[in-house]
Formats: structure tokens, C-alpha cells, sequence
């Protein structure tokens, strides 16, 4: 039962907004040495490429842990709009 | 909508549906705002229910509610690589009344929001809170897409990252406070499920995992069993994830693999994955003008180590809401200080008292030893009572030598932990 993260997210049903729902002032990103995004997000939404930091917002699965997991701050956390996200068949 | 309500609920889960559902055979006039496409469609949890809060208001719900299976058997496991110690206890007196259910809250929480609507509450789900709605510095409604609906009073019933009590100026989010579940549903033939678990026919096994599955980050591991399925999942301290720059992923991914647990979800198919942050001791002020604040979103969860509260104390939170609108509309004041009433509520009832009773169990299980330390030396104190390789040695003796050197620790753990738990 070794699947991937990516596989796992393939596993949840969502309704994609157009919207951002979490918006990342990623300019604070490159002074943090910590860097807690890349393992605190159990759907591995913020990712390190050339150096930056990247955040994905299709896929989140609304947990919540950026709304203060994020040692400098820079994660602008809501929800999506209504009806749009995460809809879990299960729970 | 120009109409002005009693109270409106934000958030469709157990919380919300109680409060809505008591105010609604109150004869009052309550609206439940849910951000999702139906209730429950982003609410998760590891899966077991305490039936006691429910069952004071619904006697015998579990008869017409989505239950999965009802909880007879309790097993706690300290893991270790290749070994394992559990203590398995079953007790046929959780059966009468019933002490817990397994349920998937896609389900459950759909039904309970049904039986507020039933009982006269209006919900309207796809519509996402934006802010609240303030009048003289009072909370007097809500505003979502731009409309603004007034209330008496609003409750908060929006989980654990209750953006509603943030916005009151209630609750402040630490990350120290937090744990972080994830979960996986692993469909399994019923007959398996009971075989496995060594279960009777629709009853039900709740096992805890406590050592090597978390990396030596505190927390622990689950498994519940549903009808044809497992929720099988791990909790970690957040603080400790970062701390150890662990993916939190991976610790479910290895979870899976570990031998005792790979044996029990063998032939599975994951149908499903999901994850959540707990207030574990995120607690939110409960009141203000114009507004209470129920369940999570209060923080009104209780570990004790060995049981996980979170939804009986959210459905207690909400039918004590619903009392404190009732005392506020006879006075026609919904002022601060007239809705403390609730709080005395939730303290002469178990919510507060068992908060009260477990304040110092979160400290306690922030103990590494717990999770490295113990669980070792108990599986190699048991390998040595088992295993014969040559010369033995008395019981006693291994006890002796197994613990040495932290004894000291051991008995000073246990002690906290008899106080703590």
C-alpha cells in the first residue's frame, strides 16, 4: 500500500475554483531557513523549485495547517468559496 | 434573505446540527450556512463517535442514524520495529448502552443536518461566510458573497481553524496547539474485517498504536473499523513534525508498511484520503456580544491518551448553545454577559469538567520517552520472557535489567501519568 502523495490526492474528489483560496507572499520565502511548508502540508502543496518556494492551491485538501504552521507568516489563509474544494465521500 | 433570524449556525457538523436542531424544537427561527457542497463533505476525523451526548437528546439514534459499527473492543499497541505489545480489552457492556460508534462523517454528518431540517431549521449549504456582521461593535449577523444576514446571535460552530471566533476577536492560532491527523479509508469484504479484528457480526474494534509509527514525533496511530471498511490514520504534534523535518505524508505512507499494521490492511484498496489540524489545545473564548462558539472551533476536544473526544463534546457544546439563545431571547438581551450562561452551562455539564479534569494530560503526552523509550523496552523486556535462546533468566530479573538506567524516569513518567490521565 506504498502510493505516492500524488496518487493519494488522486484518491479525493474536488471542485476546482478558479479563485485561490490560500495566497503565498512567496518574496518572504527565500530569507526563511526553516522552510516548515515543504513538510507540515500532509498534500504537499508548497514544493522547492530553483530555490523558490512554489505553493499549489488545486489539491489542498483544507486542513488548515498553513493557517499557522508557517514560521514567517507570509500564508493569507481562507477557505474556498462556497461549494467549491475538497467534498470528501467518506470523512 | 431580508429576513432576520434567531440565530444562525455557521458550519453544518455536529456542533452546528445540535445547536440547530435544539433551537429548532424550541420553536426558533435557525438558519445553517455549511461552506460545502453537502454537510460533512469537509469534515474529518479518525472515526469513532462517543454515544453518550448524542443519545441524551435522541435516545437510541443509532437504530435510524448511518453508524458503521458499534465499538466492543478496545486494543492499544506500542509498536516497535519487528514487535509489538498490545493490551486487548472487550466488554459486552459497551453494548448497553452503547459506548461508541465507527462512523464516516460524509454520512453521519448529512444525517444529523437532516434531522435539524426536519425539525424546522433552514440549511443552506455552497455558501461560504466571509465575515461577520457587526452593529455598536456587536456581532448581529453574518455577510457571504456580499449579502448580509442578521441574527440575534451567531453561533461558531466553523472546526478547528474557526476562522468566525478569529474574526471576534476570540481565538489566536499557535501552532504549538495543534495536532495534524491524516487518514486513509482502506475498503476490506466485511467478513475479513471481522476476522481480522475477531469481531461479531456489525461489532466493532478501535485500535491505538503508540511508538515507532509516529518517527519519535508525539502522537500515534489508528485504526477503526467500519462496516467494509478500515479508517486507518496517524496524529502528530505539529511543532514536532517541523522540529524533526519530517513529511508528514511520509509518516502515514510507513505507517502502512509497518509489519503489525500491514498485516491488518493487507489486500486493502485506499478509497479515499484525508487530513485535518485538532485543536488539541487551541482553546477559544466561547462568548461574546452576539455570538457563542461550540465544538472545535472552541477547541472543546479532550485526548486523554487513550480516548479522543472531539464530536460528543461538539454536540453538547451545541445543544448548550441553543439553551443559552433560549435564556437570551426570553430576556431579549444578548449582551456578553447574558450569554455567559452558556459557559456555566458547559461547566455544570461534562464539556468544561472533563476539559478541567485532562488539562494536564497534553504536557504529559508531549513526552518523547513515551513514544521511543517505553515502547522499546517493553518489547524487548517481552522478547526476553518469550524467547528461549540459552541460559533464562527469572522475570523479575529482566524487569530489572530491561529498565536500568532509567528507572528513575520511569517511575517519575508513571506518576505524572497517573495524575495527568
Amino acid at each position: 500500500m506504498n502510493i505516492s502523495i500524488e496518487e493519494r490526492l488522486g484518491l479525493v474528489s474536488f471542485e476546482v475554483d478558479k479563485e485561490r483560496h490560500i495566497k503565498v507572499d512567496t518574496s518572504l520565502c527565500s530569507e526563511c531557513d526553516e522552510k516548515t511548508c515543504l513538510y507540515f502540508c500532509p498534500a504537499k502543496r508548497f514544493t522547492l523549485e530553483d530555490g523558490k518556494i512554489k505553493h499549489d492551491y488545486e489539491g489542498c485538501i483544507e486542513c488548515g495547517s498553513c493557517k499557522f504552521a508557517c514560521p514567517k507568516g507570509v500564508v493569507d489563509f481562507n477557505y474556498p468559496r462556497g461549494g467549491y474544494g475538497v467534498y470528501y465521500k467518506y470523512g | 434573505m431580508t429576513e432576520k433570524f434567531d440565530a444562525i449556525i455557521v458550519g453544518a457538523g455536529p456542533g452546528g446540527s445540535a445547536a440547530a436542531y435544539s433551537l429548532a424544537k424550541m420553536g426558533f427561527n435557525a438558519l445553517i450556512v455549511e461552506r460545502g457542497k453537502y454537510p460533512g463533505a469537509k469534515n474529518v476525523m479518525g472515526g469513532r463517535m462517543y454515544a453518550h451526548a448524542l443519545n441524551r437528546f435522541m435516545p437510541g439514534f443509532w437504530k435510524e442514524a448511518p453508524i458503521e459499527r458499534m465499538v466492543t473492543r478496545e486494543k492499544l499497541t506500542f509498536l516497535c520495529n519487528e514487535a509489538s505489545v498490545s493490551l486487548d480489552f472487550q466488554d459486552g457492556e459497551f453494548r448497553e448502552p452503547p459506548n461508541s460508534f465507527t462512523i464516516l462523517r460524509a454520512n453521519f454528518d448529512q444525517w444529523f443536518a437532516n434531522k435539524a431540517v426536519e425539525a424546522g431549521a433552514t440549511l443552506v449549504p455552497n455558501i461560504r461566510v466571509d465575515d461577520l456582521l457587526w452593529r455598536e461593535k456587536k456581532v448581529a449577523g453574518i455577510i457571504a458573497g456580499g449579502d448580509k444576514i442578521e441574527a440575534n446571535v451567531v453561533i461558531a460552530a466553523d472546526g478547528g481553524v474557526s476562522l468566525m471566533a478569529e474574526k471576534a476577536g476570540l481565538k489566536k492560532f499557535e501552532v504549538k496547539q495543534f495536532a495534524l491527523g491524516m487518514k486513509e479509508i482502506i475498503e476490506l469484504p466485511e467478513k475479513t474485517i471481522e476476522d481480522r479484528f475477531n469481531l461479531a457480526h456489525e461489532e466493532g474494534a478501535a485500535q491505538l498504536f503508540i511508538g515507532q509509527c509516529t518517527k519519535e514525533i508525539p502522537g500515534g496511530g489508528f485504526i477503526y473499523t467500519n462496516k467494509t471498511s478500515l479508517s486507518v490514520g496517524i496524529v502528530v504534534y505539529i511543532d514536532r513534525l517541523i522540529e524533526k523535518k519530517i513529511d508528514s505524508h511520509e509518516i502515514i505512507r510507513e505507517f502502512n508498511e509497518n509489519p503489525v499494521v500491514s498485516k491488518l490492511i493487507e489486500g486493502g484498496k485506499i478509497l479515499e484520503y484525508s487530513a485535518h489540524v485538532i485543536p488539541e489545545t487551541s482553546r477559544s473564548r466561547l462568548f461574546t456580544d452576539g455570538m457563542l462558539v461550540v465544538g472545535d472551533a472552541g477547541g472543546l476536544v479532550v485526548n486523554s491518551g487513550i480516548t479522543l473526544r472531539g464530536m460528543d463534546m461538539a454536540i453538547a457544546s451545541g445543544a448548550a448553545a441553543a439553551e443559552a439563545v433560549k435564556n437570551a431571547m426570553g430576556k431579549n438581551d444578548f449582551s456578553k454577559e447574558c450569554l455567559s450562561y452558556y459557559e456555566d452551562l458547559l461547566r455544570k455539564d461534562f464539556v468544561l469538567k472533563d476539559i478541567a479534569t485532562f488539562n494536564k494530560a497534553p504536557e504529559f503526552l508531549q513526552n518523547d520517552r513515551l513514544y521511543t523509550l517505553y515502547p522499546e523496552i517493553a518489547c524487548r523486556l517481552f522478547h526476553k520472557l518469550w524467547a528461549v535462546d540459552g541460559a533464562k533468566k527469572r522475570a523479575f530479573d529482566e524487569l530489572l535489567e530491561g529498565t536500568k538506567g532509567n528507572r528513575t524516569n520511569m517511575i517519575l513518567d508513571l506518576l505524572k501519568g497517573l495524575r495527568a490521565l
